[in-house]
C-alpha cells in the first residue's frame, strides 16, 4: 500500500432530480484492491462509471495521479473496465478481442502476439486464441474479458460485478483467482459488488455505500468487527442490534442490566446501538446467563444451528453448534469483545431485529401475517 | 404435429396453383414461337433477343438499375443513421418515431405516389420563381425511391440494435478506441446483418416499383415497370412476357438471398439463446418478407 492514485472529491450526481451520489469523498491507493459494496441503487456502479469516464459527475472532481481528469474521455484514461456481461466483441475471435487495445496503440506484431499469449496464460486459457467468443462458457468469457483489459497494462482495473452472472461454485473459484491475478500484475483493482462475502474475501479496503453516500471505509476486519452504524452492521453479515445506553467507558446497559465491554469514548449515559454478532453469543444454562430467554425457532445450517431466542419481545439470532430445543429457557453469555457499540444514526431501529425471521427467510418472502400465524 | 388430411392438402395445392399459375403461364409464353398468347407455336428465344434490341427497354433497364442502386445505397446509409438515432431516443419519443416510420409502409402506394408528385410539382413552381428549373424527372424519381426505401432499412436495422450489448461500444472506448473507431470496428459489424438485409429489401422494393415511379418520374424518364405498362396498353406482346419473366427472376433471386440470410441469422440467434431479439427478426420476416406482399407492389 503506497501512494494515493485516485481521489474523488465531493462527487455529486443527480439524474432527473434524483440524487444518485451525494458528496462522495474517497482516495484510492496504488496497488490496492478496493471494493465498493452496497445494495443495488446505492450508487456504486455510477461511481465506477465516473472513474471510467463513461459518466460525468454533476459536480465534484476526479483526480488521477494528482491531475484532474473530469473532462478526459474514456479512451484516454489509464484505466480499463471489466463489464458485468463481459461485452466481448462477438465478431472477433479470442485473440483479436484481447489484441483490440494493443492494435489501437499500434504495438508491433511480435510484441502484440507475445503479450496476448501472456494475458491468456495469466487467466488460465492458453491456446484459446483461435476460438470464437460464443464457443466459451460464461466463466471463460469472463476470464477473456479480464485478459482483454489487463493486456493493456492499465494502472487501474475497474470491475463491475464481474462474477454476478456466474454460478456459486465458479464464483468462489474466480474470487480467489482474481485476487491472485491482482497480486501477480500488481495494479489497483476497483471492484463493485453487492455480495458482502465476495467483498470480505478479496478486498484490502471496503467502501460500504447506501443511498448515494459512503457509510464506512475500512479493512474487511474493521468493517465486520467495528461497523459504524446499523446499516453496515446489518449489511455485512448477520447482526443483532439492540438499543442500549453507554453508562461509562467499558460499561454498556441494555434490558436494564450492565455489561462489560471494550468500547470507550462515548458521553455519559449516551443512547447507542449495540451490535452483537450471532456467533459471539454462547448459550449457557439459564442460571448462569447474563440474560435469559426462550428459544422460538431452530434451523440446522450444516456448520451450526440458527437459533432464534426471544428476549422480552426482541428476537435475537444466535449461531452455535449446541442444539437447544424450541421452547427451552436458556441463558446467554457474551464476552466483553462481543459487544460493538455504535453511535445512533438514521438507520437506528430499522435493522437487526429477527422477529420476522423464519426458515424461509432467504428463499421466500412471505408476508408478516403468514409468518405470525405460523408462530402461534 | 397432426398430419394434413386430403382436404387441406387439396386446399394448399389450389392455393399455390392460383398464386403461381399466372407466373408460370407468363414464363411459358415468353418462349412461345407465336405472337398469340393462347396458341403454343413451339420453343424460341427470339423474344429475348428482340427485347435486348429494343432501345426503349434498354434505356428503361439502365434507369431502373441506376435509380435502384443509388436509392438503395443512400437509403441504407440514411436509414441506418436514422435507426441509430431513433434507438438512442427516450422511450416515448422513440415509439412515436417508430410509429411515424411505419405509416409509409402501410400507406397505399398510389397515395404515396400522388402526394409526392403534388409535392414535387408544387416545389417546382416555387423554385421557378427564382429561375430554378425543377421538374419531374430522374432526380424526383430518385428522391421518391429513397423515401420509400428508408423505412424498410430502419425496420430491419432496429432488431439488431435491440440485440446489441450497450456495453460493447463502451468496452471498445475503454480499450482506447475513439467513439468513431468503436462504432466502425465494433458496433457496425454487429449491425451488418440487419443493414445488408435492409439493403436487399430496399433494392427489391425499388427495382419492381411501378406506382410511385409512375407518378414521380415525369414524361421523359421510364423504369422497366413503366415500359411494361405502356407496352401492354398497346397490345400484349410476348416481348413483355420475356421482360416480365426476367424481372420476376431477379426479384425471386433477391428474395431467396434475403430469406436464406435471415434464416441463417435466426439460427445463429437461437443458438446463442437470443430471446426477444430473435422474435423481432421473426416478426420482421413475417411482415415484410412474405413473397406475396412483395409481389403486390
Amino acid at each position: 500500500m503506497s501512494k494515493e492514485l485516485i481521489r474523488l472529491a465531493d462527487l455529486k450526481m443527480v439524474f432527473d432530480d434524483e440524487v444518485v451520489l451525494n458528496s462522495i469523498n474517497l482516495y484510492i491507493n496504488d496497488k490496492e484492491f478496493l471494493t465498493l459494496l452496497g445494495p443495488s441503487g446505492c450508487g456504486k456502479t455510477t461511481t465506477l462509471r465516473i472513474i471510467g469516464g463513461f459518466q460525468k459527475p454533476t459536480s465534484g472532481d476526479v483526480f488521477f495521479d494528482g491531475v484532474r481528469i473530469n473532462d478526459v474521455p474514456p479512451h484516454k484514461r489509464k484505466v480499463n473496465t471489466v463489464f458485468q456481461k463481459y461485452a466481448l466483441f462477438p465478431h472477433m475471435n479470442i485473440f483479436e478481442n484481447v489484441a483490440f487495445g494493443l492494435r489501437i496503440n499500434k504495438v508491433p506484431e511480435a510484441e502484440l502476439k507475445r503479450r496476448v499469449n501472456e494475458a491468456l496464460e495469466l487467466v488460465n486459457l492458453p491456446g484459446y486464441g483461435k476460438r470464437s467468443v460464443n464457443s466459451l462458457s460464461g466463466g471463460q468469457q469472463q476470464r477473456i474479458a479480464i485478459a482483454r483489459a489487463i493486456v493493456n497494462r492499465p494502472q487501474v482495473l475497474l470491475l463491475d460485478e464481474p462474477l454476478g452472472a456466474l454460478d456459486l461454485k465458479l464464483r468462489k473459484d474466480m474470487q480467489i483467482e482474481l485476487k491472485k491475478i491482482q497480486q501477480q500484475v500488481g495494479i489497483t483493482f476497483i471492484y463493485v459488488t453487492h455480495d458482502q462475502e465476495e467483498a470480505l474475501t478479496m478486498s484490502d479496503t471496503i467502501v460500504v455505500m447506501d443511498k448515494g453516500s459512503i457509510q464506512q471505509i475500512g479493512t474487511p476486519e474493521d468493517i465486520y468487527n467495528e461497523p459504524k452504524n446499523a446499516f453496515v452492521a446489518d449489511f455485512i453479515g448477520e447482526s443483532n442490534i439492540i438499543d442500549g445506553i453507554m453508562h461509562a467507558d467499558g460499561v454498556v446497559g441494555m434490558y436494564g442490566k450492565r455489561f462489560p465491554c471494550l468500547d470507550k469514548g462515548f458521553a455519559k449515559d449516551e443512547p447507542v446501538d449495540v451490535v452483537i454478532r450471532p456467533e459471539d453469543i454462547d448459550i449457557v444454562p439459564e442460571e448462569q446467563g447474563q440474560l435469559t430467554g426462550t428459544v422460538t425457532e431452530v434451523t440446522f445450517k450444516g456448520v451450526h444451528y440458527d437459533t432464534i431466542v426471544d428476549f422480552r419481545g426482541f428476537k435475537w439470532l444466535i449461531q452455535t453448534t449446541d442444539y437447544s430445543p424450541v421452547g427451552a429457557r436458556i441463558g446467554v453469555k457474551i464476552d466483553p469483545d462481543g459487544f460493538h457499540i455504535m453511535k445512533k444514526s438514521v438507520y437506528s431501529g430499522t435493522f437487526g431485529d429477527y422477529s420476522s425471521y423464519s426458515d424461509a427467510y432467504d428463499e421466500l418472502n412471505e408476508g408478516p401475517d403468514a409468518e405470525g400465524g405460523h408462530e402461534e | 404435429m397432426k398430419k394434413n388430411g386430403p382436404v387441406s392438402r387439396l386446399f394448399i395445392f389450389l392455393m399455390f396453383l392460383f398464386l403461381y399459375a399466372p407466373i408460370f403461364v407468363l414464363i411459358a409464353f415468353s418462349f412461345n414461337d407465336s405472337k398469340s398468347n393462347a396458341v403454343w407455336g413451339g420453343f424460341t428465344l427470339d423474344w429475348y433477343v428482340e427485347l435486348f434490341q429494343n432501345r426503349t427497354v434498354l434505356e428503361a433497364l439502365q434507369t431502373t438499375l441506376l435509380v435502384s442502386v443509388l436509392a438503395t445505397l443512400i437509403a441504407t446509409v440514411a436509414g441506418t443513421a436514422a435507426a441509430i438515432g431513433f434507438f438512442n431516443l427516450r422511450g416515448r419519443t422513440r415509439s412515436v418515431c417508430l410509429a411515424v416510420n411505419n405509416i409509409p409502409l402501410t400507406n397505399a402506394d398510389i397515395i404515396t405516389g400522388v402526394s409526392m408528385m403534388l409535392l414535387f410539382v408544387f416545389t417546382g413552381q416555387v423554385l421557378s420563381q427564382w429561375g430554378i428549373d425543377f421538374r419531374l424527372g430522374f432526380p424526383t424519381l430518385l428522391i421518391a425511391h429513397i423515401t420509400f426505401d428508408i423505412p424498410y432499412v430502419i425496420l430491419s436495422v432496429m432488431p439488431k440494435l435491440r440485440q446489441l450489448d450497450p456495453n460493447l461500444a463502451e468496452a471498445a472506448q475503454d480499450l482506447g478506441a475513439t467513439s468513431f473507431y468503436a462504432f466502425r470496428r465494433v458496433v457496425l459489424p454487429e449491425l451488418m446483418p440487419g443493414i445488408v438485409s435492409g439493403m436487399l429489401i430496399a433494392f427489391t422494393m425499388s427495382i419492381d416499383d411501378f406506382l410511385i415511379s409512375y407518378f414521380t418520374a415525369g414524361s421523359q424518364t421510364s423504369t422497366l415497370s413503366m415500359v411494361v405498362y405502356s407496352m401492354v396498353r398497346r397490345r400484349v406482346s410476348p416481348e413483355i412476357n420475356a421482360l416480365s419473366t426476367l424481372m420476376f427472376l431477379v426479384v425471386l433471386a433477391m428474395l431467396i438471398i434475403i430469406n436464406l440470410r435471415q434464416g441463417g441469422a435466426l439460427r445463429q440467434t437461437r443458438k446463442n439463446g437470443g430471446g426477444p431479439a430473435a422474435e423481432g427478426l421473426l416478426s420482421l420476416e413475417n411482415e415484410d418478407l412474405d413473397p406475396s406482399s412483395v409481389q403486390e407492389r
